[in-house]
């Protein structure tokens, strides 16, 4: 039986093996390629997506655990051709370098600031995900910045 | 050192062909004379048509978009966006009008030998060689684009070209009247080019060279658009996973694939041999079996359903261990001198005092986030190449000896690449993709897992370094002495026939060479059975924190400051010869300048809390002059925090600020990550690292905040890519001795202040 989601705000349906990882179904079968394999075991967060507002790593989350549920990816997180203020952010701050791992960290960044609307340096350091070209001091600033800009919307 | 990353013999004689693009705009590509037709895409070969789409440096389209080509792998080092601004610059454009397009790699046919010709020069990524290789060329093509523009300008107002100047798109008369680049564009694209090089501007007139200036496609990588070579996709195309002999030379002893073609999606299951055992490795690194399937999950579970029975080789006994002993027994024996100057054995004589030490450094995987791919498209008369590259030349050369292809039909594209460090300078995984696809007889996309990379990577070398020092009464050092046993970075490796022995291993001219009287640099190569390769600023990298930590180990047992006696030994400014890699000479007064600078703003010197400690280190890398200051604290049960961590490089005439930063802050986390934790080690032939868990990369916990200081400097540029990294490790050790009195002479540092 298909399984069925939403992906990136639309439906979709999945007939394949359900043991597939959500990350290979986005790159193989729904030709979404932001969302970068990494590690493949959900240590590094280069394949971090939301499930249900919530980030997960899709190289470890099997396509029979979504069914029913809202994934969101980095191609679906700006509102048309404006930016979210987390990838507003990473533009501003120039964070990226070879930028592979950047699609994971600002998925996961914006999943912080969704539980710590004013992050401290030590909730920026619960962030695992890995950055093998050390762009970590920017991904900060980047953070920082996207919070201020998103606390001073909601003010 | 940039092995395999420049491809072509070029011709430095270029010049400028200009073209009507398809939209009727300019396109000004920098290429030899009698690609002039080709750059237009006139010519009938596919590689020409290709280049006739991207393939030019400018192009002015009548709407006045100011497209300009990167030719560039960009890897992380940020050429996408400097390279771009050499030619913006002298195109005398604003960078807010410009569009930076990647351009292919541009091997054209050609009717002379040896039948092709590069339309873009040079274009892979090593040795941090693009912004000196594009300093004076790309600059050149955009000053020519701007040449064509005033002489059109000169010919629509019948008005002597002298008189008209330029300025952000448009050429300005002396008498105020102006004409847009766009509205030029058509006539400038009909005139002849000029036959020599045209003047460039005054230093003082630029105005996006020295600017800050954010990466070109920030916009694709935060939407997730940015393309990277695993990314790439062509209709039918199949995706392969390998089964790799986990010991060197190693084979298949026997196959059972009969689960492993149950598996729903996966079409086929085939042996591919490795390289010869002793030969060199020129092609792939490992004997297989590749799984070939409709999407990778197939190819996964396919590959986990295999029975194989590996044959090992000759080494499958051995292990790291083992290595260490033999390097340590090495250096009870003389090896290959690289460099003697002087009498050391006599400086040793008449010493006051001898300083000796033995400094440990491990083995390295390069790890790039995204592993090594790549997608080939073989239609028998042509291959198209869609991978992550930093030598497209290599790649180009290996699908033509592998399939008999000219050069020019072989088509590669370069998309963004998530990370390089020098793993892409092999080709390997380029070769796996030509063996796995004429086999399978569709497009594949040969994907490697981070399992795969750790255990099948072209690993830095392993290194027992002995450096002796000796003192005179005064505490003058008088003679110096750097043995090193290591594994040979040449060893195994194909088109390094020709090299010295210790290449890789041994810095002959690196600082303190010449600036000791007596002095003297030994290569003792021990051997274990893996593939070397080159490793972010490989040879400064692995040379700079011994010969570091030693320079404060012989400053503390002089009773001198060590920054006092680094500036001491480099002595009055001054150019010594440096034969290798960022030569051709190294500027003493450069290293001392960094260092004094990193000095000062760390406030070197200034009291410090109980168990803080403050090291230096400095190196010149490639070209380019970098030094750290590094303040540690270390608690009393060996806890290890950066509390500051200074960086002050000097690459020469600044290109971009801002991505300059990025290079020296990001080479220091790497150095840090790197010299804290991580390291490859062997056991009964077999790599012990699999995943991250066990070649754990810095987390953003550990990341400190890096501050780099840029020496202004009109001096040519050098690279920057490589030139942040070697100092930390060694820097981090002084600091920590300086915390604690304790010398750690061996990396990873790991648990070893705990311990």
């Amino acid at each position: 039986m298909a399984i069925e989601l939403t992906l990136n705000q639309r439906p979709v349906s999945f007939a394949g093996d359900p043991g597939m990882p959500l990350l290979w179904y986005l790159r193989d079968h729904a030709r979404l390629t932001g969302t970068k394999f990494g590690c493949g075991i959900g240590y590094c967060g280069a394949c971090t997506v939301h499930l249900d507002q919530v980030a997960v790593r899709a190289c470890v989350t099997p396509m029979n655990s979504v069914a029913g549920r809202t994934v969101t990816t980095i191609e679906g997180l700006a509102r048309g051709s404006t930016l979210h203020p987390v990838q507003q952010a990473w533009i501003d701050e120039d964070v990226a370098q070879c930028g592979y791992c950047q699609a994971g960290q600002i998925m996961a960044a914006v999943d912080l600031l969704r539980r710590k609307p004013q992050p401290s340096d030590a909730d920026i350091a619960t962030l695992t995900n890995l950055c093998r070209c050390g762009t970590y001091p920017r991904i900060r600033r980047a953070i920082r910045r996207a919070a201020a800009r998103l606390n001073g919307e909601r003010a | 050192m940039s092995a395999g990353g420049r491809a072509i013999p070029l011709s430095r004689r270029e010049f400028i062909a200009v073209s009507m693009s398809a939209a009727g705009g300019l396109m000004v590509s920098l290429c030899p004379a009698r690609w002039a037709g080709a750059a237009a895409g006139t010519a009938d070969t596919p590689g020409a048509a290709e280049a006739g789409r991207l393939g030019a440096f400018v192009r002015i389209e009548p709407d006045g978009r100011i497209v300009i080509g990167a030719r560039g792998c960009e890897i992380g080092q940020g050429v996408r966006t400097s390279l771009p601004m050499l030619i913006a610059e002298e195109l005398d454009v604003p960078w807010s009008a410009v569009t930076v397009e990647q351009l292919p790699y541009g091997l054209v046919a050609s009717g002379e030998a040896p039948g092709f010709k590069s339309l873009y020069g040079p274009q892979g990524a090593g040795g941090s060689t693009s912004i000196p290789d594009g300093w004076g060329e790309l600059r050149q093509a955009g000053a020519r684009a701007r040449w064509l523009l005033i002489q059109a300008a000169a010919e629509s107002w019948r008005e002597p070209a002298a008189r008209l100047s330029t300025h952000a798109a448009q050429v300005v008369h002396a008498d105020g009247r102006t004409l847009s680049y766009a509205q030029l564009a058509q006539r400038a694209a009909g005139l002849t080019p000029p036959a020599g090089d045209v003047p460039l501007k005054e230093r003082g007139a630029y105005r996006i060279i020295g600017q800050p200036t954010r990466v070109a496609d920030a916009r694709d990588i935060v939407i997730g658009s940015a393309g990277f070579g695993l990314d790439g996709s062509v209709p039918g195309m199949l995706t392969a996973l390998i089964a790799r002999c986990p010991y060197f030379d190693g084979s298949v002893a026997e196959l059972d694939d009969t689960q492993a073609r149950r598996v729903p999606g996966v079409r086929q299951v085939f042996p591919i041999p490795g390289p010869r055992a002793g030969a060199p490795i020129e092609r792939n690194l490992a004997a297989g079996v590749a799984v070939v399937a409709e999407d990778f999950w197939s190819a996964r579970r396919g590959r986990e359903a295999l029975r194989i029975t590996w044959k090992p080789a000759a080494g499958a006994a051995d292990s790291s261990a083992s290595l260490e002993a033999r390097a340590l027994a090495a250096l009870a024996r003389p090896g290959t001198i690289a460099r003697e100057d002087g009498d050391v054995a006599a400086a040793r004589r008449g010493a006051a005092r001898v300083v000796q030490a033995t400094y440990t450094e491990p083995l390295l995987a390069h790890a790039t986030m995204e592993p090594p791919h790549a997608l080939l498209d073989l239609t028998g008369t042509r291959a198209l190449l869609i991978a992550s590259l930093q030598s497209p030349g290599g790649a180009s050369r290996m699908i033509s000896d592998m399939t008999g292809l000219a050069r020019p039909d072989i088509e590669i594209r370069l998309p963004r690449v998530g990370g390089g460090f020098g793993r892409r300078l092999q080709n390997d995984f380029v070769a796996e993709a030509v063996l796995v696809a004429q086999q399978a007889r569709a497009p594949v996309k040969v994907v490697w897992t981070r399992e795969d990379d750790l255990r099948n990577d072209f690993y830095r070398p392993f290194g027992v370094h002995r450096l002796s020092a000796t003192l005179d009464a005064q505490g003058r050092v008088t003679g110096w002495e750097h043995r090193v046993a290591a594994t040979a970075r040449k060893y195994r490796a194909a088109g390094m026939e020709d090299e010295p022995e210790w290449i890789g291993c041994v810095d002959r001219d690196g600082f303190p060479a010449g600036c000791v009287a007596n002095y003297r640099a030994e290569f003792l190569p021990v051997e274990l059975d893996l593939a070397r390769g080159w490793w972010r600023a490989p040879l400064p990298t692995f040379v700079a924190f011994p010969v570091e930590a030693f320079l404060d180990e012989v400053a503390h047992a002089a009773g001198q400051d060590p920054l006092a006696l680094r500036l001491g030994l480099l002595g009055a400014p001054r150019e010594l010869s440096y034969r290798d890699h960022g030569g051709p000479e190294f500027h003493t007064g450069r290293l001392a300048q960094v260092l004094r600078r990193a000095a000062r703003e760390i406030g070197y010197g200034r009291k410090l809390p109980p168990r803080h400690g403050i090291g230096l280190a400095g190196h010149f890398t490639h070209g380019g002059y970098a030094a750290h200051a590094i303040e540690v604290a270390v608690t009393e049960q060996g806890g290890l925090s950066v509390v500051r961590c200074v960086c002050a490089a000097d690459v020469g005439e600044i290109v971009n600020p801002l991505g300059l930063d990025a290079q020296f802050m990001g080479g220091t986390i790497d150095g840090l990550s790197t010299a804290l934790n991580l390291q490859i080690t062997v056991k009964e032939g077999r790599i012990e690292q699999s995943n991250f868990p066990d070649y754990p990369l810095l987390r953003m916990a550990a990341a400190p905040e890096v501050e780099v200081h840029l020496i202004e400097s009109q001096l040519p540029p050098s690279g920057a890519g490589e030139m942040g990294i070697p100092t930390v490790a060694p820097a981090l050790v002084n600091a920590i001795f300086a915390a604690t009195g304790r010398r750690l002479r061996r990396l990873p540092i790991g648990d070893q202040i705990s311990a």
